[in-house]
């Protein structure tokens, strides 16, 4: 039995979903990192799903370049966190608080 | 096979020949503090504005495979991006000398970020615009966070690259909403689709719409979604965020106008009212946020805030006479800015940045053409004449009167009372308040000084003698319209 292409795009949805509820919730900026993975991942499943639907191949392309610049940025990302955790000793967002109002 | 049009990449193609040779002379010499490379990138720069300048007026062509355009638009805001770029080079010179921070990958970001901005004026394919947004964006996050023992720097690195990746994941997710119902990413395409009514489902367009203006929303710090942009100025070394708050703010509105006004131009009844909400909160919670601030940096950074809610109010109007001054006032705000942090830079010590407002007192007697020249940029960023920042907002408001916006006129107008009270402010503790403590004698590089002067010309020239750029700017609006 064939699965709708609506489906996939449900699923996506509810991914990216729980995605920015960790992002906005979660207080570890590893963990909210992850969330964000999960969030770019979601958007891979919507371009495949629609890149079957339209019968194209573009689409796909565009997840290959997603996750390519997913992976430069966690390189970065994860530089950035140890940096922080170096100078504290801690990558919980509400204690990294030097900078306010 | 088909044939390549060589003139569109060549602005992108110098500058990214550009990114190599740093890289090389970093391998070359590792011991290196970065002065070979920072006068390297000078001249690279030069040569692209060059390239720059000699493209101009071409009839407009878009090759690649339909990925890149090459029209007077790219060309303008390569301008002002690569103005932006040189004289952040000009200013970084001397302050990574002092604040011995100096490494040549300082450079080789700068330039990066600059290649990304450079894509996203160019970029006629939502690909090739997520994909300089994120070069320029994963360069910024390293440089902001450069001096990596200094605890504010880090934490305004981490929270850049923390909402900034959270911002690119609502801008993807709309770009999948609109190939989704369009069927293409090319922005060619994605109008004509919109034109002919060949929409897959009308609700999940406006959907994808209205997550790609939260993405961009992000990118240029409009309210609500502006929360990063105070920690960031404040964390990122100085040099550096006078960069940010002029080639990436230029870039991100290049990309945005481009997308909104010649794609989703036949929605603009859709989104119009969703950017109108935006530009009045921008510039409303920007200036009061600003009225309370103590510490420079961060008081700039409203202010910056603020200046991207003026520029939306151009995007409201999106017509001819709008865009034509939203891409003039970011040129405009990328010399008064980009002064001012000149000037924030000059007047610090290593180890005592002294971004205190308060700490300005006397400024303007202890070295009159220091005080002179911030005096210029805050009544220029301020909006009074005969600056660039006048005129700039001249032209947006009356864009925005002229498309029937009253009301948002009018907010902005009181907003730009509002803002002269805190730009003057730093004016009269230069000039009015009795200096505290001994007098410190400021050291400013060559180079620092022709940043500064640079700076203050075109901040003059662009207020005093608008004609020739304005007809520039003017020249770019076909491409969108």
């Amino acid at each position: 039995m064939a699965v709708a292409t609506s489906h996939y795009l449900i699923l996506s949805a509810i991914l990216f979903s729980i995605g920015v509820a960790g992002v906005l919730t979660r207080r570890n900026a590893i963990v909210i990192f992850m969330c964000i993975e999960l969030m770019l991942n979601a958007v891979n499943l919507a371009f495949v799903a629609f890149a079957r639907h339209l019968g194209q191949a573009d689409g796909q392309v565009f997840v290959f370049f997603v996750m390519a610049v997913a992976a430069a940025e966690v390189a970065v990302g994860l530089a950035i966190i140890i940096a922080v955790f170096r100078n504290r000793e801690t990558v919980d967002v509400a204690e990294v608080n030097l900078l306010k109002w | 096979m088909f044939e390549i049009d060589w003139n569109i990449l060549l602005p992108s193609l110098v500058v990214a020949g550009l990114v190599l040779v740093v890289l090389c002379v970093d391998i070359i010499r590792p011991d290196n503090k970065g002065g070979v490379s920072g006068y390297l990138s000078l001249l690279g720069v030069g040569v692209a504005i060059w390239v720059s300048l000699s493209l101009w007026g071409r009839s407009p062509t878009h090759g690649l495979g339909g990925m890149l355009f090459l029209d007077n638009y790219a060309l303008f805001f390569n301008l002002i991006i690569l103005a932006g770029t040189g004289l952040t080079i000009f200013v970084s010179t001397g302050f990574l000398e002092r604040e011995e921070g100096g490494r040549s990958e300082y450079y080789l970001l700068i330039l990066a970020a600059t290649l990304g901005m450079m894509l996203m004026a160019a970029g006629a394919d939502l690909i090739v615009i997520f994909l300089g947004i994120e070069l320029m964006s994963i360069a910024l996050y390293i440089l902001v966070g450069f001096f990596r023992r200094r605890t504010d720097s880090n934490e305004g690195s981490m929270k850049y690259l923390l909402l900034g990746a959270f911002a690119t994941g609502f801008l993807l997710y709309g770009i999948a909403l609109v190939y989704g119902s369009t069927g293409t990413t090319n922005l060619r395409e994605i109008e004509l689709a919109v034109a002919q009514g060949r929409v897959y489902t009308h609700p999940m367009l406006l959907g994808g719409v209205a997550l790609l203006i939260v993405g961009f929303a992000f990118k240029v710090s409009a309210v609500p979604f502006h929360m990063w942009a105070p920690d960031v100025y404040q964390g990122a070394p100085t040099a550096i965020t006078g960069f940010m708050s002029a080639g990436p703010k230029a870039a991100a509105f290049a990309a945005f106008f481009r997308v909104m006004v010649a794609s989703l131009g036949d929605l603009s009844g859709d989104w119009s009212g969703a950017i109108w909400m935006l530009a009045a909160l921008t510039m409303t919670v920007g200036n009061l946020g600003a009225l309370s601030q103590r510490n420079i940096k961060r008081m700039l950074a409203y202010s910056s805030v603020a200046h991207a809610g003026y520029v939306l109010v151009a995007l409201v109007a999106a017509n001819e006479r709008g865009i034509a001054g939203g891409v003039f006032y970011l040129l405009a705000y990328a010399f008064m800015n980009i002064g001012a942090f000149a000037v924030i830079v000059a007047l610090g010590r290593k180890g005592d940045e002294n971004l205190e407002i308060s700490g300005y007192a006397g400024v303007g007697f202890r070295h009159p053409g220091i005080g002179l020249a911030m005096t210029l940029f805050m009544v220029s960023l301020a909006g009074l004449p005969p600056t660039a920042g006048f005129f700039g907002k001249f032209q947006i408001f009356s864009a925005a009167v002229e498309a029937g916006y009253i009301w948002l006129t009018v907010i902005g107008v009181l907003n730009s009372l509002v803002s002269v009270y805190f730009y003057l402010g730093v004016v009269v503790s230069m000039y009015m308040r009795q200096p505290v403590g001994q007098a410190h004698a400021v050291s400013m590089t060559p180079f620092a000084r022709v940043a500064l002067l640079t700076a203050s010309l075109g901040t003059l020239y662009i207020g005093l003698a608008p004609t020739s750029l304005l007809q520039m700017a003017r020249q770019t609006v076909s491409a969108l319209l």
